[in-house]
Parts: C-alpha cells; structure tokens; sequence
C-alpha cells in the first residue's frame, strides 16, 4: 500500500517537473512576444469605471469609515470598487497595490499616502498606464497625482473650534488650549489663526494659556488638571488633538468640573462617545471621513471618465454633497469640519 | 586478513542499493517539486488571473523580490551550517538610512553606496564576531541585532525619510534591461547566485559547509575551522543585506529606518521552502530561488485576482507549513525504506552487521 502511494507522488513530481521545464520555456515566449500590448490599461472612457482604494492601511476603523463612503459612492453611479492595502502603514507596503492597480488597468486609485514621496514612481507608472490618481486623506506630493481631497483647511479648523467653545460658554470667560507638543507645526497654526479669531470676534473671551500635553495620553491628563486649579473661573478648554480632548475628557468626566467646565477640539467619535454621552462634552469637531471617501470616489470618477482633468476651476458633482471646484494644486476641499453631537455620534463607528 | 579487503568493497557496493540512478534523484527531490509548483502557478495564474500574463507583471514581481532573492543567497549558506541571521531585515534598514545620511550630506552617490555597504558589512561581523568568538548562538545573536540595528536606524533618522536622490540612479534602479520586462537588478542578483552557487555546490568552502550543518564537531575533528567559516558567512549576509539595503532605499527614492521591517521572516520562509532544512545539511541553491520565485509569484497572482493581503499571507504560510511537513514525511518515508532495505540484507545472510 505504502509503496503504490510512494511511487505515485513520485510519479507525480517527476510530471511536476516535466511541466516546469515546459512552463517555464511557454511562459519565456509570451513574455517576449506580448510586450506590444502593454499600453492598453488605460481606463477606457464610456464603459464600467473601475475604482480601486488603497488607504494607509487595512483593518483601520478611520479607513474602514472612508472606504465604506467610497463604496456607496461608486454603487451610486455605478462601477466596479475594490479596496486593497497592506496590514501595515508603511509606504513601500503600498507600492505593489499601486503597480497591480496598474496591471489591472483600473480607471482609477484612490490612495492615503504613507509618504509623500515614496510612492511617487509608482504612481507615476500607474499615471503612465492611464490610471487616473486621487489621493485623500494624506497627500503625496503634488506632481504624483491628479488630484488631493482635502478634509480640512487650517483656517477652517480654526475657526469651528472658535465657534464651538464661545458657544459652549455664552461667548465671554476665561478660556484655555490644551495642544499637543509646543513644536506641533499644525497645531501651531491652528492656535495663532484661533487667537486672531477670537481678538477680532470674540472681545469678551480671554485665551489665558495654552499648556502642552506632547500627545501622551497621562501628560494631557497632569495638564487638565493643572489647568482647572490655577484658574478657577475657568469656563472652557480647547484641544486641537485627538489625544489631548480624550484625557481632558476622562479628567473632567470624574472631577467637580463635570458640565461646569466646557470641553471641544478635534476628537474621533469611538474615543469621545462615552464623554458625550454622560454630558461632559457637548459637541466636538472633525471630518467626516465617510465623506471624505465619497467625494474622493466622485472625483476619481469624474477623472476617469474625463469629466474634468484636474485642472484649476474644474467643476464636478459629488452625488448628494452637491457640486465641488478644483482649487489650486489640484485640491478639492471637502468642506468645512465636522460637527459630532448628542444627535449624530452613534452613526460613526472610527 | 580476507575480511578486510572485503569490507574495503562491500559498503560500497551495500550504498549504492539505498541510491536511486542520478537521472531520478535530479529529477525526484524538493527542488524539482517547487519548480514544479512555481511553474503550475505560472501556468495557472497565466489562465485564471486578468493581466497575469503582461510583461508588466514581470517587471513589478523581480523588482518586489529583488531584495529578498540577494540576500536569500548568503541566508541559504547560514541555514546550511544549522545558523540563523535574523538581523538581514534590520541590516537593510541601517544601510538604506545611511545612505539617505550620505546623499544629504551631500556625497556623490556611488561613496555613500560604498559607506552603506560597508556599514553592513560591519553589522555582519558583529554577528559574526559574537556567534565565533563569544561562542554565542545565532538565534539569540541576531534576534539582539535585529533589535540594536533597527533601532540604531530609526534613532539615526527619526520617524523622518529622506527621498531627494540623484535621479540617474533611482532611474537605474527602476530601470529594465533594454528591450525586455525585466530589472536590471537581475544582472547583479545573478553574479551573486552564480558566485554563491559555485562557493555552495563546487568548492572544497561548500562542502564543509554541509559537514558543518550534518555534524559540526565531526567537521571539527575532520579539520573544518568551524569559527571562521561561520564568521565569513555572517560578513557575507551583512555586505549582501548592505547592497540590498542601497537598492530598496533607490527603489522607492525613501531612506527610512523601518525600511522593509519585518522582511527576514519573508526571506527564511523562502528558504526553507526552497528545500534547506532548518536543522542543517541540507539544500541547494536553485530550489531557494525558485522558492522565493514561488512566494512572490503566487503573491503577485493573488493581489491581481484581488485577494486581500491577509489571505494572501494564510496561504503562503500554509504552504510553508506543508513544504516542512512534507519534507519530513519524506524523511520518515526515506528512514522506513532504508529499514526495510537493511532488513532485507540482514535476512539473506550478508555480514553486513559486522561491518
């Protein structure tokens, strides 16, 4: 019995072997002879679009979010969706996503970049191919794409938060930014456009300091507290930093301050649910990052079908966000940030 | 004094009846079965899959495993002498920040090319200088420097990456041959898997290889500086990692500290698919690189049927798993027939129990 079974698999390998060597000579030949028709990936205007999204990474509740957006889009004007991606946010991860994009000769890809550079090749080769690419979220360099979606402007996150805790406080009062390390580059010029805002608009609110928790969960936490007993008449706190506004949550959540002290600033709806929930924050902002991934699939569908070309002052419409324009750089702007409430957070899970 | 001419013979004669003829034992190994299962996913995704069959796909698939095939070379020889260099990963990386560092400080590329690889060179005689002379054992070693090197490199550069690079030579590194889909990396990969197939399979230094990994004190005894060969071939491992390390960081214009994190699991998979045993003593050359061929063949296929990367990695670790089951089941197999051989001869009365 054995040995039936034993010459058997070698009978087999030997045949495993004789197709090799005859694979190998076959696939030579193809190789060589069909390099003519390599040109032809482009996505070819009037039929099915073919919509790949690569995000940073799979298994990511933000992109999860964003590809779920993507994918109601392109249901909406119908297409073929794909997600692919690595399991890890490295940029050279995403680089054989991009090249298969091509392969396959999808109409379009939709990608948040890990780096603004390293993928650049790649999505050159893909341009080349005739794939049109939108990036969002995270942009790459401008030359390696046709498009960006932006979520959000400085100016616009600037001015939401200012808006949202002179609000929350009946515009007058002391006031406090908890930002994350005092070398933040974005954070930085999200505070200097706040401040203008608040000299210009809001005479009656008194910013008197902006503390650094370095984006640590229990240093942001030290901070709040800190905050809360060098100025009693405290009426609001401002973290522009998801990691800061949770750990001031958590502090005021368990403190006398709780409902007495305001909370907003830039948060995901998974972190600040709990804190929304027992009232200590009311309303906090950011992007809506199914959104984001609808009007990034809009947009890739407008470039594929040479609706527009990316062209500054181009128009396209986005379903039911209504109409967008191509600015400078070849960017669109979602629009301004978005609200999370009472009314609205258990519609996100991210 | 009959009795010892016949014993000069009979061996002999006794081992070549364990033997199949050349032709089967050619045909007939680990090697053939993994060209043969390369060759079914050529034929297979050649069919099935959309897109499989452009000259494209040839480009992309030697460009990903370019740097996993170099330095599976050295790896094959460690493995071989019952080694491990787990460090070859975190190598790269240091070498790909060092040459980010080189071209920002302003050096013409080819000198900071030269520094990365040597640098690498350096972090291949450390493994080596601890597994010869401290006596240390390679798993414990390179798991250290897998560590040390990667941190040394994400410290050298931060969460940073350095991407300005002379176009000449990220060009070059992307580009193909003229007029064919494929890489001009092949051309050194090929000198290296030429140069490195010779030392393994031709020479006197290959052989005592295999002598190492089957028995490392009767190779001792038998007058094999076990040391040194070791130290060399971690200094070969950590120059290749070093090369490689130059390409990646071209490849993809980003000289980044965590630079192909995680790839040395990638490249040992890939060896020991390609039929050397992980016990040592055992493997060749071409069945290695058809195995890294395999692993990025059947990964390319299945990114463009749209498989998703975590499926994509449960088969290629089943088959690893069931490459090293099957090899052992042929061992087990191989043991019976040699015992069933042997009790054969016992019974019709040879002497070979004498021997």
């Amino acid at each position: 019995m054995f040995n039936l079974g034993r010459k058997s698999s070698r009978v087999g390998m030997g045949l495993a072997a004789l197709v090799a060597a005859s694979a190998l000579a076959l696939t030579g030949c193809s190789s060589s002879g069909g390099s003519g028709d390599s040109g032809d990936a482009g996505g070819d205007a009037g039929g099915d679009v073919s919509i790949t999204m690569l995000p940073k990474n799979l298994g990511n509740p933000y992109f999860d979010t964003s590809t779920g957006g993507a994918e109601a889009a392109v249901a909406e004007f119908g297409g073929t969706f794909e997600e692919v991606g690595p399991t890890e946010a490295s940029p050279t991860a995403q680089v054989p996503y991009i090249q298969t994009a091509a392969q396959q000769g999808a109409s379009a890809l939709i990608v948040s970049a890990n780096d603004p550079e390293a993928l650049c090749d790649a999505l050159d080769e893909a341009r080349g191919a005739g794939v049109a690419i939108v990036t969002f979220d995270s942009d790459t360099n401008p030359d390696c794409r046709d498009l960006f979606i932006n979520q959000a402007t400085s100016e616009g996150i600037a001015q939401i938060q200012v808006d949202l805790i002179t609000e929350q406080i009946g515009d007058e009062g002391q006031i406090a930014v908890l930002s994350a390390s005092a070398n933040a580059t974005n954070q930085n010029a999200w505070i200097a456009m706040m401040e203008e805002e608040l000299a210009a608009n809001h005479p009656n609110v008194e910013l008197v300091e902006i503390a650094y928790g370095d984006d640590d969960d229990q240093i942001s936490f030290d901070k709040t507290a800190a905050l809360l007993q060098t100025y009693p008449d405290l009426k609001g706190i401002v973290s522009p930093t998801t990691v800061g506004i949770s750990a001031a949550a958590r502090y005021l959540s368990t403190s006398e301050y709780k409902g007495q002290v305001a909370l907003t600033g830039l948060g995901t709806p998974n972190q600040m649910r709990e804190y929304v929930e027992d009232g200590t924050v009311t309303a906090f902002a950011l992007w809506n990052p199914a959104d984001l991934g609808y009007l990034a699939a809009y947009a890739a569908q407008a470039l594929a079908t040479g609706e527009i070309t990316g062209a500054e002052g181009d128009t396209f419409e986005a379903g039911e966000l209504g109409s967008y324009t191509v600015d400078a750089d070849a960017t669109v702007l979602l629009g301004d940030p978005y609200v999370f409430d009472a009314d609205n957070i258990a519609d996100f899970d991210f | 004094m009959s009795t010892v001419t016949v014993l000069t013979q009979k061996p002999a004669r006794e081992y070549k009846a364990y033997q199949h003829p050349l032709w089967r034992r050619v045909i007939v190994n680990r090697e053939a079965a993994i060209i043969g299962l390369l060759a079914l996913v050529i034929v297979v995704a050649t069919v099935v899959v959309p897109n499989f069959d452009s000259p494209l796909t040839l480009t992309y698939l030697i460009r990903e495993i370019a740097p996993i095939l170099l330095i599976a070379l050295p790896m094959t020889l460690i493995i071989i002498t019952e080694e491990i260099d787990l460090s070859v990963a975190s190598t790269l990386g240091l070498s790909s920040v060092v040459t980010g560092l080189g071209v920002q400080a302003g050096w013409p590329l080819p000198v900071a090319a030269l520094l990365a690889i040597l640098v690498g060179t350096v972090a291949g005689a450390i493994n080596g200088a601890l597994v010869t002379f401290v006596g240390l054992p390679s798993l414990a070693v390179t798991i250290g420097t897998l560590a040390l090197f990667r941190g040394v490199a994400v410290g050298l550069l931060g969460t940073t990456a350095i991407s300005d690079f002379p176009e000449f030579w990220t060009d070059l590194a992307r580009a193909n041959i003229p007029g064919t889909p494929v890489p001009v990396i092949i051309i050194p990969f090929l000198v290296l898997a030429l140069v490195f197939s010779v030392l393994l399979h031709f020479t006197p230094f290959g052989r005592t290889l295999y002598a190492i990994g089957l028995n490392k004190e009767a190779a001792a005894f038998s007058g094999i500086d076990v040391g040194m060969t070791k130290f060399w071939l971690f200094v070969m491992s950590g120059s290749v990692a070093g090369f490689a390390g130059v390409y990646f960081t071209l490849l993809y214009s980003n000289a980044r500290g965590d630079n192909a994190i995680g790839m040395e699991l990638q490249i040992i998979a890939a060896v020991l698919l390609g039929g050397v045993s992980i016990f040592g003593g055992r493997g060749a050359m071409h069945g290695v690189i058809a195995g890294v061929f395999l692993i990025g063949t059947l990964a390319s296929a299945l990114r463009l049927a749209g498989v998703t990367s975590d499926i994509i990695n449960i088969i290629t670790g089943i088959l690893l798993i069931l490459s090293v089951v099957s090899a052992s089941f042929l061992a087990w197999m191989r043991t019976k027939r040699v015992a069933a051989i042997g009790r054969k001869k016992g019974r019709s009365g040879s002497s070979s129990d004498t021997a």
